[in-house]
């Protein structure tokens, strides 16, 4: 028999329907290749059991003829969902020992098409982080390395254990988040398709909320059909998160027609950063040239609060999650630290909160708590959130001149070695984020799509931006993208 | 701005973190690094932005206000650290 670990999604679920092979096959053939990845550290929590008898249910209802998309298909969900009696730990400390005793909506409509999970994968603790070391299961491992250099390289951040997983064909696919970056920015890391949907698409309910105003949850596949698939599955209205929006769902993977003749693709000028490395240039130039070959009208435009971007992005979302992380007291869930003699309330929650929260967790909140501190709030939080409206204008500008998508790098870089940042400022981290944060502002839908491989032999992505809930003709120009990029490098094994 | 030591200490306490007299300098610094990057929203001129607070237009949908949940204190009890006869248990609040 075929390697299964090797097939798309789409592949999976036609196999399955066909009778090629079984949901316990296909779910087997991922809990071995699992076990044999513990290096990758990307799988942090497993759950062969649930997985085995989500399977042979799944097989139940393939066999009855009635099987939807991902019925048997087996899926790895990053630790940030909540998922009913598995812990879900947000990757932090503070968290040890919970389990939720509730499902997110996310996971409800997944397992309810039959999808089989696999394990808890590896993130940056509260997803804050571009590179996966602010973990408390430690780093996950990219499985692409330079040449025959063996030095561990990131797989980026926060959806760094879902990353490594789908391009280490441990699962085939994978749920992540994105607030500035966190899906694309790992999505381009590892060779993989990653999509941020449009804020709203999909409920935040039972995902555990970093900046509320910014966090989605969206799809890590190995190609752009299989995002089209997963991304339909994760959708739709909730009543339980009242930012979700009441729109119909369309048929994305029906939507992939790769035509995209008379399509206006903008170039924005300002996403051509100064020290900007000569071959993400090189691949940017190569983008819109197939754009360009497949029929698409490419466009100049500007988009004159690109600059602002991050810095905006570094008042709000540390003020948001300054706020939702006040629920860590020690009293309602999770750890509390061991108190002393004498200890009082206060004592309580700050010697929990000490211990339970990571460095950069703390740096975030203690941002957050000083911009949104009596005398300054004005001067940094509220001048954020109006720099916030003209970053959105721009975007909303350029589309009403007549612009489909956006083309621009993924990232500023290839993957860096782990522990390479860490003497660094940790803006220099944030920059990470650049070409990825300006979507989650204005709420836009954005994807990551693999699309070369630099000179150490490491993938790189360009990003596409589409309008709001257009995530089908996104999809579609990603997949005309992909389809003349023909990027189908793996990484070779050596976990 | 420089951060001092001293605005460092109070916005620890207002985020309930300890932090350890001896490492004050060095969040100050950090402290100083982010808001020195922060500072260039100074350049964008807002005059007249509306500050964002939804970043799509929507309104929040409302439904009956009827109960929809309850009794369910055993899952509501269930990952707490100290509980104690169906409550929430802390130190002592009030002397």
């Amino acid at each position: 028999m075929t390697d299964l670990t090797k097939l798309t999604l789409a592949q999976a679920r036609d196999g399955l329907r066909a009778g090629d092979f079984t949901a316990p096959e296909l779910t087997e053939a991922h809990l071995a290749a699992i076990d044999a990845a513990d290096t990758l550290n990307a799988f942090v929590h497993k759950t062969p059991d649930l997985a085995r008898s989500q399977a042979g249910f799944a097989q139940t209802r393939v066999r009855a003829g009635m099987s939807p998309d991902l019925c048997g298909i087996p899926l790895g969900i990053k630790d940030l969902f909540c998922t009913e009696g598995v812990p879900s730990q947000a990757a932090s400390r503070i968290l040890d020992g919970f389990r939720p005793p509730y499902e997110s909506t996310v996971t409800t409509q997944l397992f309810k098409q039959g999808a089989v999970m696999l394990g808890k994968l590896n993130m940056d603790e509260f997803a804050m982080g571009s590179s996966n070391e602010t973990s408390t299961y430690g780093n996950a491992v990219n499985p692409w390395r330079r040449g025959n250099d063996a030095t561990p390289l990131t797989p980026g951040g926060s959806s760094g254990g879902s990353a490594s997983a789908v391009a280490a064909s441990l699962c085939l696919a994978a749920t992540g988040t994105d607030t500035g970056g966190s899906i694309r920015q790992p999505a381009a890391f590892t060779g993989i398709t990653g999509i941020k949907p449009t804020y709203g698409r999909v409920s935040r309910w039972g995902i555990i909320a970093f900046a509320s105003s910014l966090d989605q949850a969206g799809p890590m596949t190995k190609d752009v059909r299989d995002a089209a698939i997963l991304l339909r599955a994760m959708s739709g209205h909730d009543p339980k998160d009242s930012t979700s929006a009441d729109l119909p769902v369309p048929d994305f993977e029906a939507m992939l027609t790769g035509d995209i003749r008379g399509k206006v693709i903008g170039i924005p000028r300002e996403y051509r950063m100064e020290g900007m490395p000569q071959e993400i240039e090189a691949l940017w130039t190569k983008g819109r040239e197939m754009l360009q070959d497949a029929g698409a009208v490419i466009r100049d435009i500007s988009l004159p609060h690109t600059k602002y971007a991050l810095p905006c992005y570094y008042v709000i979302a540390p003020a948001e999650a300054s706020s939702n992380l006040a629920r860590y007291d020690g009293v309602r869930f999770g750890r509390r630290a061991r108190l002393g003699q004498g200890d009082g309330i206060t004592d309580m929650y700050e010697k929990t909160r000490a211990e339970g929260f990571g460095p950069e967790v703390q740096r975030r909140i203690m941002v957050g708590t000083y911009v949104l501190s009596a005398g300054f709030y004005d001067a940094y939080y509220n001048r954020a959130r109006k720099v916030r409206t003209l970053i959105k204008r721009d975007f909303e500008l350029a589309f009403a001149d007549g612009i489909d998508a956006i083309l621009t790098p993924a990232t500023p870089s290839s993957a860096f070695g782990l522990g390479e940042m860490v003497d660094a400022d940790p803006v220099q981290m944030y920059l990470n984020d650049v070409f990825t944060v300006t979507v989650n502002l204005a709420g836009l839908p954005g994807i990551s799509v693999p699309a070369g491989l630099d000179a150490q032999g490491l993938p790189l992505g360009l990003q596409l931006i589409g309008r709001p809930w257009e995530e089908g003709d996104l999809l579609n120009v990603a997949y005309s993208l992909e389809r003349a990029a023909g990027f189908l490098a793996k990484p070779a094994k050596w976990w | 701005m420089a951060i001092d030591t001293d605005t460092a200490r109070k916005v620890a306490h207002l985020a309930r973190i300890r932090v350890e007299e001896e490492r004050l300098p060095a969040l100050a610094q950090e402290f100083d690094a982010i808001l020195g990057f922060i500072e260039q929203l100074n350049e964008v001129d807002v005059e007249g932005v509306e500050p964002m607070t939804s970043v799509t237009p929507m309104r929040l949908k409302r439904r009956q206000d009827v109960v929809t949940d309850g009794n369910q204190q055993a899952k509501v009890l269930l990952n707490a650290p100290d509980a104690r006869e169906g409550f929430f248990a802390v130190p002592k609040v009030v002397e």
